[in-house]
């Protein structure tokens, strides 16, 4: 048993097995259902097995094929790596669930059959993306993931659907060459695209900076950070409900974890206090603003993608809080403990919202009254999923946002202190706005579809996660702290 | 900095990386704004090209032109996705530009 536990790879295992279900599900299109839920589960136990070795090893280099860097594929897998993937394998697991019993495909025939595939290619090249240890690697899985989810975007063919995948798409590659210039640059200078060799070569000076800068900016647009997050909200809203939570959770995630990587690890010497406060006040202005869209919307799923522009302003707030050696190491768990808690609890949102749109056939707010008579399990997790964002106690979302708190104050960085609890103040507000709603005592007399059982607890599961998230804090900061950038000293409380 | 044919080749490159980026934002039509992407793709590959370049003795670095490779199937595979779609999109709503990106209330 133990030499077939060493001659498993299992960073490699990651890509291959989503890859080999996403083909079968495509081959055989009748068994789809199983044979995605069986790589759903095979990827989950395959992350466990991985984050148990670096758990007890340390930080995991791999080499494809056995060349090596500079010339071949590298893989490497850290804390921050392996928190991507567990946080990813998660909500994949729930969301290819809700994939099943999503009764929302059956009523636009035309693109459910492709709902498999493209969702196994994405959990692929998100995976790979997580794993990768070379900059040239990370921008072809950045387009791996951008072209499966224009795809999923657009799954329903409907022109609202359409319309808002072509704008995606538009702005994914334009975001995608931004980066490809910068690697490109960094190639011409260092002839290596590996990140640890270019870590090591590069010094601080124009031509680094330049390319970070050109990087940046690419995978700022593809993360949606203020003011290039106008594409968002309409991809999010207007896709099919498995696919928003994908999208919200985990898609913005991956080019956010890509820039922590080459600020904190590959370019620490490049980077200015002038641009770690530039993305911070971006980020408290994405923040603000989309809170505020957040409370003036309409409709439910716009709502909560509007919900993510604001939730990943918070994520920015790592750069400029890292900035003093001080309490650094608290900004960086707390940071990644957000993209922890914000990936569960706005999946399962997601997931929640998009149950109430299919049982009511429409997502306005005003007409939510009492659904939680017919829905009380979406209405619980919706509920609970809220507990997590606003950042209430004994929450993940509490804990990430305290610990950011603690850096703030610690460092004497009260504006960004203020901006943190704000926003918090303003996620209840628009958080409550549809639980006012959902728990009111009158239920209006609107036509309710009778909703399948696996559309209502994967959104569940997904939530109590997050909440759960808040006292099983252990295993999480062990990994955080595990080949990062700042030693973890304390996390508060 | 001395003026080298590479530097050329890479000024050249960044040029048509900012006529499409120009020609991104001016015009509304799917079709120019997928061209116009696939003209920045040309510029960022140039200047992978001359990045390969080492000197006129010498052969040029291999690893440049592999990435060209890999970046040409990427671009051409997003740009079909692009041309599909657009395609899409004008026979779903007879439109060949974007609607103007309000969420529909």
């Amino acid at each position: 048993m133990a030499i077939f536990e060493q001659s498993i790879h299992w960073p490699v295992w990651l890509m291959v097995l989503p890859l080999t279900g996403a083909l079968l599900t495509f081959a055989i299109y009748r068994y789809q259902n199983l044979i995605g839920l069986i790589t759903a589960m095979g990827i989950l136990w395959s992350v466990i097995a991985l984050a148990q070795k670096v758990l007890t090893e340390g930080p995991q280099r791999y080499s494809i094929g056995g060349w090596g860097a500079p010339l071949g594929i590298d893989l490497y897998v850290d804390g921050l790596s392996t928190l991507m993937l567990l946080l990813t394998a998660a909500v994949g697991f729930f969301v290819s669930f809700y994939g099943v019993g999503y009764a929302g495909f059956r009523q636009h025939n035309h693109g459910s059959g492709y709902f498999w595939p493209l969702w196994l290619f994405l959990w692929t090249a998100l995976n790979g993306l997580f794993l990768t240890a070379d900059i040239f690697n990370a921008y072809v899985t950045l387009e791996l993931i951008g072209l499966a989810s224009v795809a999923l975007v657009g799954l329903s063919g409907q022109a609202s659907a359409l319309n808002a995948a072509m704008r995606y798409l538009l702005v994914g590659l334009l975001g995608s060459l931004f980066y490809l210039l910068g690697v490109g640059l960094l190639y011409a200078g260092y002839h290596t695209v590996d990140m640890a060799s270019l870590g090591q070569a590069a010094q601080a000076g124009p031509l680094p900076r330049t390319a970070l800068t050109l990087m940046g900016v690419g995978l700022l647009l593809k993360t949606a950070l203020f003011p290039l997050h106008f594409w968002l909200p309409p991809a999010h809203a207007n896709a099919p409900t498995p696919v928003s939570s994908a999208l919200s959770a985990l898609v913005v995630k991956a080019p956010f974890y890509l820039l922590l990587r080459l600020w904190f690890t590959v370019f620490p010497d490049s980077t200015t206090g002038a641009a770690a406060n530039l993305l911070g006040l971006l980020g408290a202005i994405a923040i603000l603003w989309g809170s505020i869209q957040a409370l003036q919307t309409q409709r439910l799923k716009l709502l909560v993608a509007y919900s993510t522009v604001a939730q990943l302003g918070y994520l920015f707030l790592v750069f400029p809080l890292t900035q003093d050696s001080m309490a650094a190491s608290t900004a960086w768990s707390g940071a990644l403990y957000y993209t922890l808690a914000h990936g569960l609890a706005k999946g399962g949102m997601f997931l929640a919202a998009g149950t109430i749109f299919y049982a009511l056939q429409q997502d306005r707010i005003q007409n939510l009254n009492g659904i939680s008579r017919h829905l009380p399990v979406t209405a619980f997790a919706f509920g609970l999923a809220g507990v997590s964002l606003m950042g209430l106690p004994p929450s993940a979302g509490f804990l990430a946002k305290w610990s950011l708190l603690t850096a703030a104050i610690a460092n004497g960085q009260w504006g960004w202190a203020i901006i943190i609890v704000l926003g918090g103040l303003l996620a209840a507000g628009y958080v409550f706005r549809v639980l006012s709603y959902v728990f009111m005592q009158a239920p209006s007399k609107a036509h309710y579809r009778p909703v399948p059982w696996l559309m209502e607890w994967p959104a569940l599961l997904l939530a109590l996660m997050a909440i759960c998230l808040g006292f099983i804090t252990q295993t999480p900061l062990t990994l955080i702290e595990i080949g990062a950038p700042m030693s973890y000293q304390y996390l508060l409380p | 900095m001395i003026f080298t044919p590479a530097l050329l080749y890479i000024l050249t490159g960044i040029g048509l990386f900012i006529l499409g980026l120009y020609a991104l934002f001016v015009h509304s039509h799917l079709l120019r704004k997928i061209l116009a992407l696939n003209i920045m793709a040309s510029g960022v590959f140039l200047v992978y090209v001359a990045a390969a370049y080492r000197s006129p003795e010498a052969i040029s670095d291999p690893v440049p032109q592999a990435m060209v490779l890999t970046g040409i199937v990427v671009a051409s595979a997003s740009m079909l996705l692009g041309l599909a779609l657009a395609a899409r999109v004008k026979a779903k709503t007879g439109r060949t530009e974007l609607d103007d990106g309000s969420p529909s209330e």
